[in-house]
């Protein structure tokens, strides 16, 4: 399977990553062999299978009471921001 | 290495324990010890990316008054190790071996740490690894390679490759990894030490950088089987800020260790041992499962026929779960920020582009596209199934038997430069570990000799039921009792 420098365009603005032209031929190149070669997983006969979606087999994840605790201070969350204003992280505008 | 300082280093973890408890020697003398060995020689070898030495001495001193009052905390009680740079660790930096990460400073210790911490271990520093955890050669680090100490121009084996690296050259007497699909095992099998890939679940990984949720787990490296046991005993157990971690108790892992090799079944997958691995490390395995029937362990075959659809189920899972937890490296709230004159649009673009490497875009991307619409059903669902099948196989193989024995690779370590070209076929040398992680079972890998003619270590890999890690320790116990112990390897000159 081959895909096109447009899908490779496509995926990339889906992940939000900017990718240089040569960045774009080469990873054009290496995901067709990738999944050429994860093909083969349909000569499998998966009809039936439930998928596996829970790595802890057979084991209900036990629930903690809902109860209140210490979490980070806002200074310790924000600490490694770029940037801040207060107790917010700032952005650049997005609403003009 | 010399003198008394060079020679406290070539003991294991568990000797060393015994010589701090009866104050033969201090952790202030083996700290230091641990300290110019690093200095020493870590230029050449590349395992750390950050010596923490100040915090060592600290902590080495705060254990040594302990020793003198007789109040040591327990086997790790002034024992230096060192940790993969993907542990989150308070006010010191994190990086996951990646620009997008660098000069982030932790708020909160991960649960291993603070585990690490309260049993009195001695943190060296962070070690080198693939960027998030992506690779198998430690190639893939943003900041430097890592090499292998018994070769320096091959590769230690990735992503943990600056831990297995560090405990073969003696620079830690233990050190922790994680392993999302052979993490742990192949860089220790490279290096020649001993790694534990845990059942899931059993591990916190609260405060681990993710990589892939669904197959992250964490396991120590070390010296000896029973190092691996003693430092597993203090990280595993249920951690209620972590959704995943099992409440199973605990087992008694040193209880079991002795327990030799008689009375076991030991599956072998004849598969495994077929065409495309190196016959030097058939050879190995061979004779490590010859030295199991001689100390009275059953040998049957087994079959795990949904093996070779492994790789490809694991490179679209794994890629799909890393594109999403990545998503979070954008440039609002850690690490890089850059574009952000351009708006918010341009500044995720340009902080990505900036921050991320080769190989975590090419994850981003596939997972990107598997998970994209339409391809959902074909790819990640399709997949999961597979893994069910996979699962499956184990299940039916346990009903015959206590462990499963093959290779971690089907090679010994390679060079470095040898394979970055080729992303499928760096991918495809990980066809043995990876069903572990999907299967969820738990995964150790033994020194089992040198190769015949690359004189290089080959890891043998035991796999276990579920939470079985005893019987894991038992088994590779058995070998190594009878094998000993490799050789240290050469010496690393300045």
């Amino acid at each position: 399977m081959s895909l096109s420098v447009e899908e490779v365009r496509r995926i990339a603005r889906l992940a939000r990553l900017e990718l240089s032209p040569e960045e774009e031929r080469l990873f054009q190149g290496q995901l067709s062999a990738i999944l050429d070669y994860v093909e083969q997983m349909k000569e499998l006969d998966v009809s039936g299978v439930e998928p596996m979606t829970h790595a802890l087999a057979g084991e209900a994840p036990p629930l903690r009471e809902d109860l209140a605790r210490p979490g980070l201070a806002p200074d310790e969350a924000l600490a490694n921001a770029p940037a801040r204003e207060g107790t917010c992280f700032k952005v650049p505008r997005i609403i003009e | 290495m010399s003198g008394s300082a060079g020679s406290l280093l070539h003991l294991s973890l568990l000797e060393l324990s015994e010589a701090l408890a009866a104050r033969h020697v201090s952790s202030h003398e083996v700290t230091e010890a641990a300290l110019s060995r690093i200095a020493e020689t870590d230029g050449r070898l590349g395992a750390f990316l950050k010596v923490t030495a100040e915090r060592a001495r600290a902590q080495a001193a705060a254990a040594d008054e302990r020793a003198a009052r007789g109040r040591r905390l327990g086997p790790l009680d002034g024992v230096p190790l060192a940790l993969k740079d993907l542990f989150l660790t308070r006010g010191i930096e994190t990086t996951a071996g990646s620009r997008i990460l660098e000069g982030f400073i932790p708020p909160y210790d991960a649960t291993v740490v603070e585990r690490l911490d309260a049993a009195g271990a001695v943190l060296l520093g962070k070690l080198n690894m693939d960027e998030f955890a992506m690779g198998s050669s430690t190639e893939n680090s943003a900041f430097k390679p890592c090499r292998n100490p018994w070769d320096l121009s091959r590769t230690p084996g990735g992503s943990s490759g600056g831990s297995a690296a560090a405990v073969a050259a003696r620079q830690a007497f233990g050190a922790f990894g994680t392993d999302t699909g052979g993490s742990i095992r192949e860089p220790a099998a490279f290096c020649g030490v001993v790694g534990l890939k845990p059942t899931y679940g059993r591990v916190s990984r609260y405060g681990v950088v993710a990589f892939a949720s669904s197959l992250d787990q964490v396991g120590p490296l070390a010296r000896t089987v029973g190092d691996a046991a003693a430092l597993l005993q203090i990280t595993a157990g249920r951690d209620d800020r972590d959704m995943t971690s099992s409440p199973r108790p605990v087992e008694d892992y040193g209880a079991a260790l002795e327990a030799g090799a008689a009375g076991l079944t030991v599956g072998v997958a004849r598969e495994w041992l077929a065409a495309g691995v190196d016959p030097g490390v058939a050879q190995r395995v061979e004779e490590a499962l010859a030295t199991y029937a001689r100390l009275g362990a059953r040998i049957v075959d087994v079959a795990l026929p949904h093996t070779r659809y492994g790789i490809a189920a694991y490179y679209l899972i794994a890629p799909a779960e890393a594109s999403s937890n990545l998503a979070r490296y954008d440039g609002v709230r850690f690490g890089l920020r850059a574009g952000a004159e351009g708006g918010l649009r341009a500044m995720y673009g340009e902080t990505r582009r900036r921050g991320f490497g080769l190989e975590p875009k090419r994850r981003i991307m596939l997972g990107t596209y598997a998970l994209s619409a339409g391809y959902y059903d074909a790819y990640y669902l399709r997949a999961q199934k597979v893994r069910t099948l996979l699962r499956r196989d184990f299940d039916r193989a346990f009903e015959r038997c206590d462990v499963i024995a093959g290779p971690v690779s089907p090679t010994v370590a390679f060079r470095l430069g040898e394979r970055v070209d080729d992303p499928l076929q760096m991918y495809l040398a990980d066809v043995f570990t990876v069903t572990c992680n999907l299967a969820a079972l738990p995964g150790l890998s033994l020194p089992c000799g040198l190769h015949p003619t690359e004189k290089l270590p080959v890891g043998l890999q035991l796999i276990g039921r579920p939470f079985d890690e005893a019987t894991l320790f038992r088994a590779a116990r058995a070998l190594e009792r009878e094998l000993g112990p490799l050789p240290a390897p050469p010496e690393i000159s300045a």
